[in-house]
């Protein structure tokens, strides 16, 4: 199974060659190897009562993560519908994109998916399943935006993107606390321990997350509306992806973890409310479509609907049901797809309003598509596979195990609801066929001439049809070989289930007859019923809420942007001093930190005292003068100050320093200042004014108290007895401050002078290079 | 003593950044300097002032102040004096190049 999944992997490194060649040969033809050996491999399987096999190669060991891999009956039947319609996709695609496109890409970006939903199907552990499941998620995106210079293809694949990979988020969430709660990555070894699981308080967010997953993956209401959009894919890959593969994925998921979820009564409510409410409502809105693609598109999401009620039903017959569905549906969607690809390439649209009597034209394609639509229709009839799944749909919804409380309502609604979306399924089966294969035909309007599509576009979709029709006659056949075995994985305990056409005269079969005796009758009435689409969708539609979502999140994240980054620096320096005093005093008064034991202090002398006053008045006229020089010797003041007070604390080097560099910076500011305007009044408003002096008083206050509080708790002595002991010994010198910084803490002293020395080059280089002069003026 | 300096460097600080908050370049670079003389003041005054004579080594004499404070004030008025001077001429060519000081009118082109 490792091979499965890195053959295809390895396989698309080498399509970018192969590719080069494209106008020889196409290069699908050599991609269609890799599914086709991967369907063979996995075909062996089939039949055989096999024990599930499970292979395991390291891969982070440390954090016991394995490349674990797993196949059993639910695997196998996945492993088969993606390498087998894979195969079929592949070579529908080599006659539907001509050798123009860029073919490289779209092999490449199909390998990857392959390979990606082989490991999510196959994978045994979480997080190697999360990996593949957002691999799924990426390559998906990527090939729905193929045609990326439309613009409904971007918005389309940026669509699936968010709304997929917030699910796969959220399917992470789960799978960190299944992982925590549960002590192991395995996913059986978790389903092997699900009292402890079940019993843990986390349990809630982990059904709740891995619903979301599970939900935005498979298109269920409201993460539907991607699928629509994604129909700006090539259809191929609409085939294979929104129809066969990926959007399966979600419904994996669930079935894979349905022995864990299913202990709950929630597992039903939520699960078969969701599936029913999707059934219904993606069915209700295909007969809206106009647009083929659409049209499969709705009609996908409420199958995938039913699949999900089904399994919410969680019963032997309804699991089966869920598993053969799965089959049935991978098969007439995908032949269908295949027949709207047609359509669209040999009439030049896809828009049924247009399209219109085809069958003259092209009657292999209409014979196809007859027989996939009634399939997903559910006619009765003993060809049909779809009839079947729908009849033991049916059949599931009426015998459901009971229920506490007001749950057990759900209950009773299902079978109606289930009749009521099987009546719009064929409602929009039938207009999908009739609409555009009979009536009247207006081929002048046609962007292209009709006729039949050239056989190797055909073949793919005859082999899904006769699957349609080989597992309309002989169900048992699939069954017994390996839906039972899948319908088994899922349940955790046995189920052999034999399908029958003829059920005799019971509910089912009268569910059935009323499907289609309502349908034909809305289907003929149509034309009177259908303006309440007018009427109410066109504000229901939660394409609405998410492009209001995208484009308020967008509008408000810029808002809140400007709000505060306005380019203003002195803005900027406000907040962040704000935020400084604002955390420094809560920090304080939180903590504690204020103290003023008021002992060991200096004493207070009157020289002292004076110098400080001079500073302190010097300092608070730099703020108040409007004439430059006066602000500059001012300022000296100050400085000259701190150098006489450094006298007084006995600090001969620092005063002898700070006189120099005093005289120096201001020399400079004397230099400078002849070039820089005039100092200008300051015309601003009284509240910036306030605002300022609030923030430069708090900040001035916060220093103050900090100083004071820290003073005021020494907690141990200073260092600097070992530099006096040493300075002379070790040293070698009797000035303690120089031999500090030239010995002790030399280092500090040579990335000083390269601070100097960096601004004296900067210096240099803004005096000399003028490089921009020109640009400036 | 330590109170009294304390206060005037926390005085130091607010009129600093007073200055900081302004709009023209001159009255920055002075509140940067400001802010300097009150960080030394500040980093001398938690080394606790005048208990001994200048760590100078002399003889006889067993109480000298702290000098590993005075070394780093020494370290960082070097520093802060590099600094000044780049900013004192950044602030000569900026307003040389666009012919304006004020803080408002130098924003970024984006948010013209």
């Amino acid at each position: 199974m490792f091979i499965a999944v890195l053959l295809p992997l390895l396989f698309a490194c080498l399509v970018p060659l192969l590719s080069k060649w494209k106008n020889a040969i196409h290069t699908g033809w050599f991609v269609l190897l890799i599914p086709s050996a991967i369907f063979v491999y996995l075909v062996r399987f089939v039949g055989q009562d096999f024990s599930p096999i499970r292979n395991t190669y390291p891969w982070i060991p440390s954090l016991n993560i394995q490349l674990d891999f797993y196949l059993d009956g639910l695997s196998l039947l996945f492993g088969l519908l993606i390498s087998g319609i894979g195969a079929l996709v592949v070579f529908y695609s080599i006659y539907y994109l001509h050798k123009s496109e860029q073919l490289g890409h779209f092999y490449v970006y199909l390998l990857m998916f392959m390979a990606a939903m082989f490991g999510v199907v196959f994978s045994d552990n979480i997080f190697v399943l999360y990996t593949f499941w957002e691999l799924t998620s990426l390559s998906s995106f990527l090939l729905i935006g193929y045609w990326n210079h439309r613009k409904g293809s971007r918005y389309g694949a940026l669509k699936s993107m968010l709304i997929t990979v917030f699910g796969g988020l959220s399917l992470l969430g789960a799978f960190v606390l299944l992982s925590v709660v549960a002590d192991t990555t395995s996913i059986q070894a978790m389903l092997d321990q699900k009292e402890m699981i079940l019993n843990s308080p986390l349990f809630g967010w982990i059904v709740a997350f891995l619903f979301l997953g599970a939900f935005t993956k498979s298109a269920q209401f409201p993460f539907h509306i991607w699928l629509p959009d994604a129909m700006e894919a090539p259809t191929p890959v609409s085939a294979y992806l929104h129809s066969a593969t990926m959007v399966k994925a979600g419904i994996f998921l669930i079935a894979r973890f349905s022995i864990l979820l299913s202990q709950t009564e929630w597992y039903f409510f939520v699960v078969t409310g969701i599936g029913l409410i999707t059934l219904c409502w993606g069915s209700f809105m295909a007969v809206r479509q106009t647009d083929l693609k659409g049209i499969l598109a709705y009609s996908t999401i409420s199958q995938l609907g039913m699949i999900m009620a089904m399994l919410g039903f969680g019963t032997k017959i309804a699991l089966f049901a869920a598993i053969f569905h799965i089959l049935n549906h991978a098969t007439f969607k995908g032949s269908l797809f295949m027949v709207a690809g047609i359509v669209d390439h040999e009439t030049g649209t896809r828009d049924i309003r247009k399209l219109g009597g085809l069958m003259t034209w092209m009657p292999i394609t209409a014979t196809l598509a007859l027989f996939g639509t009634f399939s997903m229709a559910g006619v009765p009839l003993p060809i049909l596979n779809g009839f079947y799944s729908k009849e033991l749909f049916f059949d599931s919804a009426i015998h459901l195990d009971s229920f506490s409380g007001w749950i057990e309502a759900l209950k009773m609604a299902a079978p109606y609801l289930a009749v009521l979306g099987s009546i719009f399924t064929f409602v929009y089966s039938m207009y999908l066929f009739f609409g555009t294969f009979r009536g009247k035909a207006n081929v002048e309007e046609l962007p292209k001439k009709p006729h039949e599509a050239p056989i190797g576009m055909l073949i793919p979709p005859i082999i899904l049809v006769a699957l349609v029709v080989i597992i309309g006659l002989f169900p048992n056949l699939f069954a017994e070989s390996f839906l039972n075995h899948a319908a088994s994985a899922v349940k955790g305990a046995e189920i052999e289930k034999h399908v029958k056409f003829w059920h005799g005269f019971k509910t089912p079969l009268y569910m059935s007859l009323a499907v289609v005796g309502l349908g034909t009758l809305l289907y003929l009435t149509r034309h009177k019923w259908t303006g309440i689409y007018r009427v109410f969708p066109g504000s229901l539609t939660f394409n609405r809420v998410y492009d209001w979502m995208v484009d308020r999140s967008e509008k408000y994240s810029s808002v809140i942007t400007n709000s505060y980054m306005n380019g203003s620096i002195r803005r900027y320096v406000r907040l962040t001093l704000a935020a400084m005093t604002i955390g420094t005093f809560i920090f304080l008064f939180t903590t504690n930190g204020l103290s003023f034991t008021g002992t060991s202090t200096a004493e207070i002398t009157l020289p002292e005292l004076f110098i400080v006053a001079m500073m302190i008045f010097a300092a608070v006229a730099t703020i108040f003068t409007n004439n430059r020089i006066a602000a500059i010797l001012i300022l000296g003041v100050v400085g000259y100050g701190l150098a006489i007070l450094f006298v007084m604390y006995r600090a001969p080097d620092l005063a002898l320093t700070q006189l120099i560099i005093e005289t120096v910076t201001v020399a400079l500011f004397l230099l400078v200042f002849m070039h820089l305007p005039e100092l200008r009044k300051r015309t601003e408003s009284v509240g910036t004014k306030l605002t300022n002096a609030i923030i430069s008083i708090g900040f001035g206050a916060m220093i103050t108290l900090v100083g004071i509080s820290s003073f005021n708790s020494k907690w141990f002595d200073p260092i600097s007895d070992y530099f006096l002991e040493t300075s002379k010994e070790l040293g070698g010198g009797k000035n303690v401050v120089n031999v500090i910084l030239v010995d002790m803490r030399g280092l500090d002293t040579l990335f000083e002078i390269a601070v100097l020395g960096i601004a004296a080059l900067a210096i240099f280089g803004l005096v000399k290079i003028r490089r921009n002069d020109k640009e400036a003026k | 003593m330590e109170i009294v300096t304390s206060v005037l460097a926390g005085i130091l600080f607010t009129t600093g950044i007073y200055n900081l908050l302004q709009k023209q370049m001159l009255r920055i670079i002075i509140g940067t300097a400001l802010i300097s003389h009150g960080a030394h003041l500040f980093i001398l005054t938690m080394g606790k002032l005048k208990t001994g004579a200048p760590p100078i080594l002399v003889e006889g004499i067993k109480e000298y102040t702290d000098p590993l404070p005075q070394a780093l004030i020494l370290t960082s008025i070097v520093i802060s004096f590099g600094v000044t001077s780049l900013l004192l001429v950044l602030a000569y060519r900026a307003s040389q190049i666009n012919e304006s000081d004020n803080m408002d009118e130098l924003r970024g082109n984006e948010n013209e």
